[in-house]
């Protein structure tokens, strides 16, 4: 342990940790900015300086590590009017139209100003050149509110190996952007949106889609459905003040009834059709190559992720017949929504409006694809964040967490605990390996077992093993057979994971990728701000969601059988294959 | 020397021999790391200038982004993406050339040459640019044009300058 003084407090903490953790531990918040822990650390936005005894400048506290015997002095004179001229440097050249801006309710600039007590400003000037690219279905990009904190080119760059943001230019002209600060489409951008997750101003937004909502709500034309994702029900209630982990399942369903929607379903639903048209086909595919022998694209990728899908178009074309071909649960949602379910209630297509909520940007990138129209019209019509699920609940004035639990409504609505757990790094994994598990061995799958523990958790890249024991006579020739899996979630730990599968190092049968850490519930649409503490936590109540579910597994649904029996046929039939299956396609890297 | 007259290219290349010429310096910078810049400096080289082609080679051959690479060229004034003249006229605006009437100089050359700074005259002859200290302080204000220091200009030297150029 290393012993300094804060603030006339003396403070242990153990060696490595910065002057800010360490002034957080003795329960001083020093502001910063550009800080991002574990991600982001460089010091760069001066926001966070602080006093050493005997040292001559202001010290950067984020990136400053503790020392035997240091002295720290954090709101002196000299620090405070430091802090104060960096804030206002940055506000004079920050478009700060606070009333109408939608990050005015989570802004962290504004915060930090706000904590600083800045009540007037010393500096006018040259602003930067504004530059509004909308060029992207998902984000939007709005130059005069950056302030070159750089967190986005970090995350972009490193966390997602993409580098779609780089800082251009130099000195005032400096800003974060795509080469030569061309719009985004110009570049090999996955829509992710970690980006907009971590912004801590509005330079980086996701594309609004609630006008569009509210407008097809007011419709009387028009009968609207809703489908929320699997890691909505843990993240919505940050939006509201809730602590993080909060399951708010009931109270979202009754929320989406009373802003007026017709049919509130589940994502979930999809879910659980996604793994049952995704195992049959990697048992396809493992019949294919064990017993056929036959030349056959393994190990399997998933498809759920539409981020991981561009970045495999862009970095990985030789990988497209690796990915499943299975729709995303919310294209396959859309697609049944506009076929099974408008001919159950006696729409046409046409009628139907699907909007869905994601805690994902990329879903709108999805969504507009031009072969996701297999019910004949655009699948999904429009897209929410969890964000602005959030800001549409506030707008009409509901009291979210007042409200009642109430039921999502039927058969969209019905989802086993396979399919919440999608929401989680390894979730698609063990919702796939429980139904394999069980039409394979035709015996119970070993939750006590086989419970997530081995692909669980934080770290990047995940794997294991499981042999199949034994077998239904269909599937006799997998018995006393291995099956190796694995699990990343970032697109850099995929991107590694994929270099040690073509390079020979590691062989698997089936590999899950989710382009955010933590997976979906730490998507590019979640509330912010989403820590580590806050994707465990989130983690923690789809785990508990799923363990509350009656039916666990994705084949024991029974909305899914009836849909199978009365339209579907079985899994990968021609109407499955027709609705429920897409195809991929190489893009340039560069235009 | 038979050159193109526009780049140091050495005679008329075809396009096939600069990609070739682009193709070995990325071969060789390929495992060094801050082999970035010797590309880029071979390319503008090979080209006069970095067209969005060279570029996208570049980023491909050192499995980097496009907007890490253009954030790199676009800091470094040295570098161009605009096709250039073929001499670089670079009027000092430092401190010292400044008191003594640099911005005299720039107006008188803009005006002379029709074009701003950072630009190329449409016969591709000049670019113009400024820097911001030559280390020429003694003999402001000075600009050079390419390799030469011209020394205390005076805006009714800038014709007979230019002309020695043409």
């Amino acid at each position: 342990m290393i012993k300094l003084t804060i603030d006339h407090t003396e403070v242990r903490v153990p060696e490595g940790t910065t002057v800010l953790n360490a002034a957080r531990q003795a329960g001083i918040r020093i502001p910063s900015l550009c800080y991002l822990e574990g991600v982001h650390v460089v010091g760069g936005c001066r926001v966070c300086l602080v006093e050493v005894e005997g040292a001559k400048a202001l010290q950067a506290s984020c990136s400053m590590p503790v020392s035997e015997g240091l002295r720290i002095r954090t709101s002196t004179p000299k620090v405070r009017a430091a802090r104060r001229t960096v804030m206002e440097l940055l506000l004079s050249d920050h478009e700060g139209d606070c009333q109408t801006c939608g990050r005015s309710t989570d802004c962290e600039f504004l915060a930090v100003a706000r904590d600083l007590d800045i009540r007037d400003l010393h500096f006018t000037g040259a602003k930067h050149h504004r530059l509004v690219d909308e060029s992207t279905p998902a984000l939007v990009r709005d130059s005069a509110k950056c302030i070159m904190c750089r967190r986005c080119i970090t995350v972009c760059g490193e966390l997602q190996a993409t580098g779609a943001l780089w800082a251009q230019d130099r000195g005032f002209e400096c800003v974060a952007a795509p080469a030569f600060g061309q719009n985004l489409d110009r570049v090999a951008c996955v829509q992710c949106g970690q980006c907009a997750a971590v912004c801590p101003t509005a330079a980086i937004t996701e594309r609004d889609h609630i006008e569009r909502v509210w407008e097809a709500l007011g419709d009387p034309g028009k009968h609207v459905v809703v489908q929320t994702a699997p890691a909505i029900r843990a993240g919505l209630g940050e939006c509201f003040g809730l602590p993080p982990g909060t399951l708010v399942t009931g109270r979202m369903a009754a929320a989406l009834r009373r802003l007026g929607f017709d049919g509130v379903f589940d994502t979930n639903f999809a879910a659980d059709l996604t793994i049952l048209e995704e195992g049959t086909e990697l048992l396809m595919r493992l019949k294919a190559a064990l017993v056929e022998q036959k030349p056959v694209a393994l190990p399997q990728f998933t498809s759920c992720c539409p981020g991981w899908i561009k970045f495999a178009e862009y970095f990985h074309p030789d990988l497209l017949p690796n990915l499943s071909t299975a729709k995303s649960p919310q294209q396959m949602f859309g697609a049944v929504a506009k076929t099974y379910y408008a001919q159950a209630i006696g729409r046409r297509p046409e009628d139907i409006y699907v909007v869905s909520v994601m805690p994902c940007t990329a879903k709108k990138f999805e969504a507009q694809r031009p072969e996701m129209n297999d019910s004949g019209f655009q699948d999904v019509d429009a897209v929410l964040t969890t964000r602005e699920l959030g800001r549409m609940i506030t707008q009409s004035g509901l009291d979210f967490t007042a409200l009642p639990d109430e039921a999502m409504d039927q058969p969209l609505g019905m989802s086993s605990g396979a399919a919440d757990i999608f929401a989680n790094t390894g979730g698609v994994m063990e919702a796939a390996l429980r139904t394999v598990w069980c039409v394979v061995t035709g015996t119970p799958f070993p939750f006590e077992q086989l419970h997530v523990a081995p692909i669980e958790g934080m770290e990047g890249v995940k794997e294991m093993a499981i042999t199949i024991p034994e077998a239904v006579p269909e599937w006799a020739f997998l018995k006393g057979q291995t099956l190796k899996v694995a699990v990343a979630h970032g697109l850099a730990h995929a991107d590694r994971l994929i270099e040690q599968v073509q390079s020979g190092q590691k062989a698997y049968h089936f590999i899950e990728v989710m382009s955010c850490s933590g997976g979906c519930i730490g998507g590019g649409g979640q509330p912010r701000f989403t820590t580590n503490e806050v994707r465990r936590e989130r983690m923690k109540a789809i785990f508990a969601e799923d363990e509350g579910k009656p039916v666990r597994m994705s084949h024991e649904n029974p909305a899914i059988a009836a849909l199978y029996r009365d339209f579907l046929g079985t899994p990968l039939s021609e109407a499955s294959h027709h609705l429920l299956h897409t195809h991929y396609a190489a893009r340039g890297v560069h235009h | 020397m038979n050159g193109c007259g526009v780049c140091s290219c050495g005679g008329a290349t075809s396009e096939a021999d600069l990609r070739l010429r682009l193709d070995e310096a990325i071969h060789q910078y390929q495992a060094v790391p801050g082999g970035l810049i010797p590309v880029l400096q071979t390319a503008q080289g090979i080209y006069g200038h970095l067209p969005e082609p060279a570029l996208l080679r570049i980023c491909s051959g050192l499995n980097k982004s496009y907007s890490e690479v253009a954030g790199v060229v676009s800091f470094y004034s040295f570098f161009s993406t605009e096709p250039r003249g073929r001499h670089t006229i670079r009027v000092c605006l430092g401190t010292a050339c400044y008191v003594r009437g640099a911005n005299r100089v720039l107006a008188g050359l803009k005006q002379a040459l029709g074009i701003d700074v950072g630009q190329t005259t449409p016969n591709l002859q000049f670019t113009l640019e400024v820097a911001r200290c030559l280390g020429a302080c003694g003999i402001a204000p000075a600009c050079m044009v390419d390799n030469v220091v011209h020394q205390s200009i005076k805006p009714n030297q800038i014709a007979s300058i230019l002309q020695s150029y043409e």
